[in-house]
């Protein structure tokens, strides 16, 4: 057994949330700068813009995207860790206190919001997700999630009957309609199985994959590649201009499901797909 | 090359501009989202004034992240303008001219800016360090306690934008989609 003072969980939170939200991933500005030589003469003048912008933000250490968002925690626990040095949940949000406020990030986080909204100040509390694994190492991982793209997500209680190109087409439909307004290009996350709140989270947790990285099931894997390509075909482009590049991938998740219901749910995620890890 | 634009905004100078027009934006703008929107229009509801002339202004849709020390403002890109629609015709009554935003319309905003002589410019969702380089002075004028939501005043020097929704009813993110579509 090892023991963990949670005060380190603290500690990595502070470092993760600042840097997640303001130097973009490697896998990203790769797929801008891959992406720039085929797009429509406005797609490629975003996605210079968007280069630039990280640019910025990097050397600045100031936030890619003023929306700093919800901060989404994600933690892999292993079963032989003992937590010890007060309450884990509180050392959560004692690390975003800590990285929101020291590292100049947007609070959007809004308390008592069906009676009497306020802003919590220090954008807490964060949205916490625990799974217990073996071994004893914590896998910390932050998603700060943006308003624009959360907007546009969606869930559907299908019919089993509605098969795999009801599936395809609720992806097309709702990547259409939400047009613009995610800040594409977006990354595509999409659940399947389990139940109406699990499958959110699937599609949440196939966000935290890297740019080009399949789902081990081979047909999975298919069925990603083709899904983008027809993604990509919806003329959205960067920015929402008109273009080639509408997402940079899409992700599936699946998960079991009953007899009775088929849900899948469809997660978005603006450009800077910001997420960052650090194991304990 | 981008055509260079001046606030307050006449008519004269919108009618001139078209969806796809380039446009680098400069002088005073007024920032606003939800919650400052309500309150603008619970003000004028009330018949007091507004915190600003609202007669040739533009509202960019922002809520900026905190500045850091020796900073004008921290990261501002527009947040997604739909939301706002709804306060859009009263706004328009007033006199304002132009909104900075990202995301599409709706029905009765495209509508207003035909019967208003109106503007919308896009600004990159996201690019938010990049836009406020744009941003040479910052001042929260009212609802402080709305903390990123406050309003403020900002002046801006050559800010890059696009025209998405123009006075004559066309909307750049259909036309280009339909350009580029293969479905």
């Amino acid at each position: 057994m090892r023991t963990i003072d949670v005060k380190e969980v603290t500690a990595a939170l502070k470092k993760i949330s600042i840097e997640a939200c303001t130097v973009l991933n490697d896998d990203v500005m790769n797929c801008f700068k891959n992406s720039m030589k085929d797009e429509s003469p406005v797609g490629k003048a975003v996605l210079e813009q968007l280069v630039k912008n990280a640019e910025i933000a990097k050397d600045e250490k100031m936030p890619i995207c003023q929306d700093t968002g919800f901060s989404c925690v994600f933690m892999e626990i292993g079963q032989d860790v003992h937590l010890t040095g007060g309450s884990l949940r509180e050392a959560v949000d004692e690390g975003i206190r800590q990285g929101y406020t020291e590292g100049y990030l947007r609070k959007s986080v809004v308390k008592n919001p069906l009676l009497d909204p306020k802003n919590s100040g220090d954008n807490t509390p964060a949205i916490l997700h625990t799974d217990i694994v073996p071994g004893e190492k914590v896998k910390i991982t932050i998603v700060p999630k943006g308003g624009g793209s959360e907007n546009m997500s969606r869930v559907n209680m299908m019919k089993p009957a509605d098969g795999v190109e009801g599936v395809k087409q609720f992806v097309l439909d709702t990547v259409r309609n939400a047009g613009p307004n995610p800040c594409p290009p977006i990354v595509v996350g999409v659940g399947m199985g389990g139940t109406f709140d699990y499958v959110t989270y699937l599609a949440k947790k196939s966000l935290m994959r890297k740019i080009g990285e399949r789902n081990k099931d081979p047909k999975l894997a298919e069925l990603e590649k083709e899904w983008l390509d027809e993604v990509n075909k919806l003329g959205i482009g960067p920015g929402g201009l008109g273009g080639k590049l509408t997402a940079m991938d899409l992700f599936i998740e699946e998960y079991p499901r009953t007899i009775d219901y088929s849900p899948p749910a469809l997660y978005l995620y603006f450009h800077a797909a910001r997420c960052k890890s650090c194991i304990i | 090359m981008a055509i260079k634009v001046e606030t307050p905004l006449t008519d004269n100078v919108i009618k001139e501009l078209k969806i796809g027009d380039e446009i680098s934006l400069s002088g005073i703008i007024y920032t606003a989202r939800d919650a400052a929107h309500q309150k603008l229009v619970d003000l004028m509801a009330e018949g007091k004034d507004l915190p600003f002339d609202p007669k040739g202004s533009v509202i960019f849709y922002v809520g900026p992240s905190p500045a850091k020390p020796g900073q004008v403002i921290g990261a501002a890109g527009p947040t997604t303008s739909y939301r706002m629609d709804p306060f859009v015709p009263k706004m328009l009554e007033v006199g304002m001219k132009g909104m900075i935003g990202k995301g599409s319309r709706g029905e009765e905003v495209i509508k207003g800016l035909q019967d208003y002589t109106a503007i919308y410019f896009g600004a990159t969702g996201g690019a938010a360090a990049l836009l406020a380089k744009s941003i040479v002075e910052c001042e929260v004028i009212a609802f402080d306690d709305l903390g990123p939501e406050a309003v403020r005043k900002l002046t801006v020097k050559d800010m890059p934008l696009i025209v998405i929704n123009d006075c004559k009813g066309n909307d750049l993110y259909v036309e280009g989609r339909k350009e580029w579509s293969r479905e």
